[in-house]
């Protein structure tokens, strides 16, 4: 029993289409219908190839998944890791139904129900009460299912005042904690949890966590737990997956595959500098990057503690009124570490006539993230909210640790920042 | 090892014929929450509330005596105008709602589908009940105007064709339903049809003898034979027809009638089962 296969999935590929769906649909499906009469493959499943988001494909098909194998043992805790756009949500959109696999079987011995759905058909104008036996009959409860736990669901969702008022008078709060108590208490044989956790309060989020943990650990469920959240991975799941343009890269033991992934990120950190969405009102010059008053590349290494400065001209080319520019500092997850603006220094640019050159000088302070690699991207708009144009990995650094810290072991990567402190001691 | 016994399987091929009836079964209580959620929801913080049930038929049948009868002179045999066109309306409408509501449901039900696995066809069935209980109010109305007419000497004699009712109801639902999950599953891929169902509903109206009696129109277009037999072979022309005989008996309903009826809606509503379940599928990747 213990090591049953619950989900086995086998040669898995899902193709996509880019671009406009329009032109040229009805002539492809006629096409399609052709070969299929005279017993002949699809013609468009042949082409296709590997899905890399970032560079720019021959082919109008790309798989997003493409030749899956995975089995799942019953009471498994599977952690699935990957960059946004490896597959993830394709896989969990294959395994709740929503749409089916271009090639491949999914083989199951339960229920398979998904948090990813966290209030579906929520109607505004019901109660709180309707609406649990809506969603719940939504995900697949019976209405005596429902009746039997109505009582637990009210109490966990902790709406217990509002629940014979319509929902759209709830704050947004309480709507995910009433959705979330209805999918809490489905009880299907497999659960897939798609970083939902993030909304809610602190408290709500702890019992969140608590239910799955619950789920998982007391009641022998299998649970599929998708995240960039690596320690929340660690910490619930017991095997782990990692995905890369649709294929799993890597599979085994939760470290393993942190690690994998880990270099995975780090990869797509060093990529080249990019140019997102050009207007017309303003022109990039030219850039010059010091670190420690030294010139560097768009990708280099420092040390804790260093600072940069940044040395950036652009031309306008309309007149521009409340130009403002903003820096993301962005690690290997993906995750805002740093933001800073113009306006953060007090530096202001109400009018900007035609044809300026804006040189611009930016120093910060020393810089004492957790070593690991980061991008510092830039953002030129106007008022704060139009954007003008972005500049993506204006330079890509990898921080070490150097002399700040004189440790002999790393500072622990889940820590936020490096805190430099200065001891002293009197033993006498 | 014994070989593995799986619950279910997902996979891409799909046989032509693939209902699960046994799954649609075991959703039963979804079915009833959307009849009841529509019924709540439908009429919320709007003034007049279900009275709208009422007014709509009534002022278009208004209309339709006005110019169709007054103007236009359509003779309508011994019957007041006014209850005649009340009579094709009130059965009109719920054809036309059961297909204009269900031809959407892949589009207005995008994020429902797009999250969440229940058989879709719940969906227009439950549309095609909620819409029953409007059907009845209506026909409630019609019957109060019906009872009013025979008070100031309407002559009608109560009569055997009223057991062909239940069939009428349901040739109208399935007709509805059927030819709403074709479209619905068409314009996942081509939303041009969108632009069609509005109008094409209107001018199909016209051409199932809502407005005038089949008789009339085959004498006054002798000369238009085509337009003449998609009015005698129009299903929704027998629905009409045959409710109108029902309840002003200008005649028996012919049983190769609601045997053609109901033969051409059951085959309309299969193939749009068909083409409904095999569009589920995959229809969010298009939409």
């Amino acid at each position: 029993m213990e090591n049953e296969v619950i989900l086995k999935i086998e040669n898995l590929s899902k193709q996509y289409r880019l671009g406009v769906i329009g032109t040229g649909t009805i002539s492809h499906d006629f096409n399609r219908f052709i070969a299929k009469i005279r017993g002949k493959e699809d013609p468009f499943l042949k082409i296709g190839e590997k899905n890399v988001r970032n560079t720019k494909g021959k082919s109008e098909y790309v798989w997003a998944l493409k030749d899956l194998n995975l089995e799942v043992k019953r009471g498994e805790v599977l952690g699935i890791i990957g960059k946004n756009g490896a597959g993830k949500s394709t896989l969990l959109k294959i395994l709740s139904k929503v749409t089916s696999p271009t090639t491949g079987i999914i083989k199951s011995k339960g229920r398979i129900a998904s948090l990813l759905e966290v209030g579906t058909g929520f109607h505004p104008e019901m109660t709180g009460r309707e609406n649990i036996f809506l969603n719940g009959a939504i995900l697949g409860m019976t209405k005596k299912e429902i009746q039997s736990k109505l009582d637990e669901i009210i109490s966990f969702s902790g709406c217990e005042r509002y629940i014979d008022t319509p929902v759209k008078r709830y704050s947004s709060g309480m709507t995910v904690r009433l959705a979330f108590a209805v999918a809490a208490h489905l009880e299907p044989d497999i659960l897939i949890v798609d970083e939902v956790l993030a909304v809610g309060d602190v408290e709500f989020q702890k019992k969140a966590i608590g239910k799955m943990q619950d789920i998982s650990k007391e009641e022998g469920r299998t649970v599929l737990f998708v995240s960039h959240n690596l320690s929340s991975v660690k910490s619930l799941c017991s095997k782990s997956i990692v995905l890369e343009n649709g294929m799993i890269v890597k599979s085994g033991s939760v470290e393993d595959c942190i690690e994998e992934y880990t270099k995975i990120a780090k990869k797509s950190i060093g990529e080249e500098m990019k140019f997102i969405n050009h207007t017309k009102d303003i022109e990039f010059l030219s850039k010059k990057l010091l670190v420690k008053k030294k010139a560097v590349s768009e990708k280099t290494i420092m040390f804790l503690g260093d600072d940069i400065e940044i040395n950036i001209s652009f031309k306008t080319l309309e007149e521009i009124l409340n130009l403002s520019f903003a820096f993301d500092v962005i690690n290997v997850n993906e995750e805002l570490v740093a933001h800073f603006t113009n306006e953060d220094s007090g530096l202001l640019f109400p009018k900007t006539e035609k044809n300026t050159e804006v040189n611009l000088k930016i120093k910060t302070d020393p810089i004492l993230f957790i070593p690991g690699n980061y991008a510092l991207n830039l953002w030129v708009g106007v008022n704060n909210r139009e954007v003008l144009f972005e500049i993506k990995n204006l330079l890509s650094f990898n921080l070490e640790k150097g002399s700040l810290s004189k440790r002999s072991t790393k500072i622990p990567k889940h820590s936020k920042m490096f805190l430099p402190s200065k001891w002293s001691s009197n033993i006498s | 090892m014994k070989k593995d016994i799986w619950l279910f399987e997902i996979s891409p091929k799909k046989k032509l014929i693939d209902l699960n009836l046994k799954e649609v079964w075991r959703y039963k209580d979804l079915l009833l929450l959307f009849v009841k959620r529509d019924v709540i929801t439908k009429y919320k913080q709007t003034v007049l509330g279900p009275l709208w049930y009422i007014i709509q038929p009534l002022f278009t049948s208004i209309i339709f005596t006005l110019i169709f009868n007054n103007i236009a002179n359509i003779p309508t045999n011994s019957i007041p105008p006014f209850l005649f066109n009340l009579a094709g309306i009130t059965a009109w409408n719920y054809f036309k709602d059961c297909l204009t509501e269900t031809s959407d449901t892949f589009k207005k039900n995008e994020s429902i589908f797009g999250k969440v696995y229940f058989p879709r066809v719940i969906m227009p069935i439950s549309v095609v009940v909620s819409n029953l209980l409007k059907f009845s109010i209506q026909i409630l109305i019609f019957f109060c105007f019906y009872i009013y007419f025979l008070i100031s000497g309407l002559n009608v004699i109560f009569n055997i064709n009223i057991i062909f009712f239940p069939v009428l109801v349901i040739s109208m639902g399935l007709l509805g339903l059927g030819l709403g999950m074709i479209i619905s599953s068409m314009v996942t891929k081509y939303r041009d049809l969108t632009f069609l169902i509005g109008f094409g509903v209107q001018l199909l109206m016209y051409l199932s003898a809502v407005v005038y009696p089949v008789s009339v129109a085959i004498d006054k277009m002798k000369n238009y034979p085509i337009a003449v037999n998609i009015i005698k072979y129009n299903p929704m022309t027998t629905v009409i027809e045959s409710f109108r005989k029902i309840v002003f008996f200008e005649g028996e309903i012919h049983f190769f009638d609601v045997f053609y009826m109901m033969s051409v809606s059951l085959i309309i509503f299969f193939i749009g089962l068909i083409i409904f379940n095999k569009t589920e599928k995959n229809f969010i990747d298009t939409i």
